[in-house]
């Protein structure tokens, strides 16, 4: 029984470090950072929550001692690079004033909502729109 | 067996750091720096987990824990420094 556990374990960690390995070429072949976003945010959390199971069966089956810290690290790293993402695609429309004129409008009459001005130099008084 | 694919691993893992070292001195925009340096953490964690798992010890996921969170704070605070200048308002 435990030679299938072994198997089982080996094959999680080399799928684990075969999807690192895809997200971090994808950020080098990738021509754009918009295509480039994708391959380490979605590919390299694959690979780590691969690699996380691996570990969790490694020290229940073979170790036969019960280890949940994996489990908090694959909680916060799945919550958090969805984040990074969109904050780096938020930052990168920001600040490209030519991809925010080459936007395809959208249907309906509100603008994109990544566009809108908020803060204290919004020139609506408040209370007049609607709320965020 | 687990020790070959340990190896293999962290020789795959070794290599994606150096690709993600290349996008980081490489990267036309600052963002591809950040997501180079995101990436780079990710694949730090990866490595750590994999030493774990070589050397038998779950002392490393302390570790890995501080460096997940290191890593989603920093790249938030420079996106963040891009957006509005500021980090903290």
């Amino acid at each position: 029984m435990a030679w299938l556990g072994e198997i089982l374990i080996s094959a999680l960690i080399l799928i684990g470090a075969l999807f690192l390995f895809v997200g971090s070429f994808g950020l080098v072949k990738l021509p754009d950072i918009m295509r480039r976003l994708h391959a380490p945010t979605k590919s390299t959390t694959l690979g780590i929550g691969a690699l996380l199971i691996a570990s969790m069966l490694y020290f229940a089956l073979l170790q036969d001692t019960l280890s949940l810290h994996e489990l908090v690290i694959t909680v916060f790293l799945f919550l958090t690079a969805p984040i990074t993402a969109h904050m780096i695609s938020k930052a990168h429309i920001l600040r490209n004033t030519a991809l925010q004129q080459s936007l395809p409008a959208p249907p309906g009459e509100e603008g994109w909502a990544t566009l809108d001005r908020v803060g204290p130099d919004d020139d609506q008084p408040p209370g007049a729109g609607a709320p965020k | 067996m687990i020790a070959t694919a340990c190896l293999i691993a962290v020789a795959a893992i070794s290599v994606s750091m150096l690709m993600n070292l290349y996008r980081l001195g490489r990267g036309p925009d600052v963002l591809d720096r950040i997501l180079a340096l995101e990436t780079l953490v990710v694949n730090a964690i990866g490595l750590v987990v994999v030493m774990g798992l070589w050397f038998n010890t779950s002392l490393y996921f302390e570790i890995a824990l501080l460096i997940v969170t290191v890593g989603f704070l920093s790249t938030v605070a420079f996106c963040k420094y891009l957006l509005r200048g500021n980090v903290i308002e």
